[in-house]
């Protein structure tokens, strides 16, 4: 995971950590209203549209398991801080960056 | 577009608001990293290649992406998928193999800091001015196809929607740079598919699944748009040899190489990458979701065809000024219920935003560094520069305001800003491509054969029947999208005949100033990673471009 080329700024978090919990997050708060929406909000009207699927639910559905698996994945794999731990920061420049997972 | 009115309802708007909190949120925090313009610019080369992957194909899955490519599938059926297959995946398998050892080998900050080693000032005046002003035009395009969504869906008129969507995109730019967009550009993909794939199930099973998706199309006549090959009324060449060879060399070589090798919107974001390994392997990894991509895209545009009264009135010739650009929109209208109808109106808005930010980002980058720092202020320190950055932004954001108001007045300006930078893409991709293996060829065929290319473009785009609309002369038998295949298959040519003829007779740079730029003068550790035999195989760059290639291959015999 380590990379020669940002050696020289070896503090550098890498971040992507965040996206993955965030787009799981944004996700599955689609997932969540839809799947109401498709419990409460369904209409014959709607059901036409679609073509006699309760589309709502289904999509909720689907987008509940993806973001869980999304978490599940971040969780299982998370993306490693280049600077090992118990290295006391010589590079730390006081600069307040926050390193993300914190 | 004004009978075009969607229902949307409080939880839509709930939905969409949930969005724009995450963007501007994803925007604040970012902003906490970013201490120095590599940061701000280039993510401090620090991205993994999966996001950076996302990022890239993200970058180009703008308005004129969704909506231009479900209007051609409304207009031209299956052959739409050429844009995909041939015009981009092939592209970027080479931008991944050959390429980018280079770009981020020789840590070049962008596309036309390169041509400048590579060639000095003159062709990198070429590139960074007509790339900048090129930015901005598009951002334009972008922001206004965003506005007129906004307006048309939500009633809000022009002038606001353009100004709430400009605030929106600038906040989370000039707070997190590169850093910032890429994060959303990560996002908004997965919006997108959110929104989109839900669309074309439902669209699908209203007019029977694939099955009876065929029958309609079958018995409308119109059998043919099932087909990717030959594609004559996509390329306007009537023979169908004629048109495969158009469109295999024309748009898959020397298009679609053009931009995506060249395209420092693109390029940026693999050079954000954590390394060289990572870098090859962006626009690789960005290629599997673009070979499926089409079929959210474009199979909605060919179901409004057999679905949407409006469309099917305009394909039976009923309505001639019939916007196909409103396919999708039409699509959503008669199929989503409220609910997805809010995630299909993020996903737009999301893709929208995505290539404005895209085109702001590079716009800014090629500023600061090309530009300003070349040849207005030199040697400041670094915190200069990026407030210089945060300032471009502000000012090409308010630019692109600018050029949208402008795109609103023409109807057919997208087409010809398409063409037009196909002409500027096409000599650029020679001059590369001649540059970096190549190492006898001068500075000034750089820039001689850049201008020479792009005028022997015009030159083709003139005398074609319609390529400037009715400033062209008709001299050459050849229209619409052919036109500019063809255009840009001279500009390529002429561009390599005049650099090697300039380069006999003009002094080359010292061959030490060319290590890492041109391919015989990098030595083999510099263009590749020190890690790379240690990848498995799903990491490596050359492996994953052979599968992708091999997928390419088969979906286009699946589909001929």
């Amino acid at each position: 995971m380590s990379s020669s080329n940002s050696s020289a700024r070896s503090e550098h978090a890498a971040g992507a950590f965040d996206v993955r919990n965030v787009i799981a997050a944004l996700i599955g708060f689609y997932g969540v209203v839809l799947v109401l929406m498709g419990l409460f909000g369904n209409s014959p009207e709607e059901q036409e549209r679609t073509g006699d699927v309760n589309a709502n639910l289904w999509a909720g559905l689907a987008m509940l398991v993806f973001a869980a698996a999304f978490a599940l994945w971040s969780r299982l794999r998370p993306i490693v801080v280049e600077a090992p731990p118990d290295r006391q920061d010589p590079e730390d420049d006081g600069s307040g960056r926050v390193a993300p997972g914190h | 577009m004004d009978d075009l009115r969607l229902d949307a309802t409080f939880v839509d708007y709930l939905l969409v608001a949930a969005y724009f909190a995450v963007v501007l949120l994803i925007g604040a925090a970012a902003r906490r990293r970013v201490s120095d313009s590599l940061d701000f610019f280039l993510s401090g080369r620090s991205l993994p290649a999966w996001v950076t992957g996302l990022a890239f194909i993200s970058a180009n899955l703008g308005a004129v992406e969704i909506v231009g490519m479900s209007a051609n599938g409304a207009q031209y059926g299956m052959s739409t998928m050429h844009y995909f297959w041939i015009g981009a995946v092939p592209a970027m398998l080479f931008l991944g193999v050959v390429m980018m050892p280079f770009y981020y080998g020789s840590k070049v900050r962008s596309v036309p800091e390169f041509m400048r080693r590579r060639f000095g000032t003159g062709a990198h005046l070429v590139n960074a001015l007509s790339f900048a002003v090129a930015q901005i035009l598009i951002a334009g395009i972008n922001l206004f196809l965003l506005a007129t969504i906004v307006e048309a869906l939500l009633g809000w008129p022009l002038w606001l929607s353009l100004i709430v969507a400009a605030a929106v995109v600038l906040s989370y730019i000039t707070l997190g740079g590169l850093s910032a967009a890429i994060y959303n550009e990560v996002l908004q993909f997965f919006v997108i598919v959110a929104a989109l794939l839900p669309l074309t199930l439902i669209g699908l099973n209203r007019v029977g699944g694939v099955g009876g998706l065929v029958d309609r199309v079958t018995d409308a006549g119109r059998a043919e748009e099932l087909t990717s090959w030959p594609a004559t009324d996509l390329s306007g060449i009537g023979s169908p040899v004629l048109s495969v060879i158009g469109i295999v060399f024309g748009l898959g070589f020397v298009l679609s190489f053009g931009y995506w090798t060249t395209n420092f919107v693109e390029v940026q974001r693999a050079m954000a990458t954590k390394s060289m390994s990572a870098a090859r392997s962006t626009p690789i990894i960005g290629a599997f979701p673009k070979m499926f991509v089409p079929f959210i895209v474009v199979i909605p545009g060919i179901i409004a065809t057999v679905l949407v009264p409006e469309v099917i009135e305009a394909r039976e010739g009923a309505a001639s000024d019939f916007d196909y650009n409103n396919a999708i929109l039409l699509l959503i209208r008669d199929t989503l219920p409220n609910g997805l109808l809010g995630v299909a109106l993020a996903g737009l808005l999301a893709a929208f935003m995505a290539g404005m930010a895209a085109n702001i980002s590079a716009f800014n980058t090629v500023f600061s560094y090309d530009l300003w720092q070349q040849y207005v202020k030199k040697d400041r320190s670094d915190g200069y520069y990026l407030a210089v950055g945060r300032w471009a932004t502000v000012g090409a954001t308010v630019a692109a305001i600018g050029t949208a108001i402008i795109a609103s007045g023409y109807t057919n300006l997208m087409d010809y800003l398409q063409t037009l930078f196909g002409f500027f893409n096409a000599p650029l991709f020679a001059t590369f491509i001649l540059g970096m293996f190549w190492r006898r060829m001068t500075p000034t065929a750089g820039w001689m054969g850049l201008v020479s290319g792009t005028l022997a473009a015009v030159a083709v785009a003139f005398l074609s029947e319609d390529a400037f609309g009715t400033a062209s002369l008709g001299v050459l038998p050849i229209g619409g999208q052919g036109a500019s295949f063809v255009a840009a298959s001279a500009a390529f040519v002429v561009d390599i005949v005049v650099s090697v003829v300039v380069s006999q007779v003009t002094a080359p740079k010292p061959v030490a100033q060319l290590a890492g730029l041109v391919y015989s003068e990098t030595p083999k550790e510099q263009r590749t990673d020190p890690d790379a035999h240690r990848l498995p195989w799903y990491q490596s760059p050359t492996k994953l471009a052979g599968i992708a290639l091999v997928m390419v291959i088969i979906l286009n015999v699946i589909f001929r």
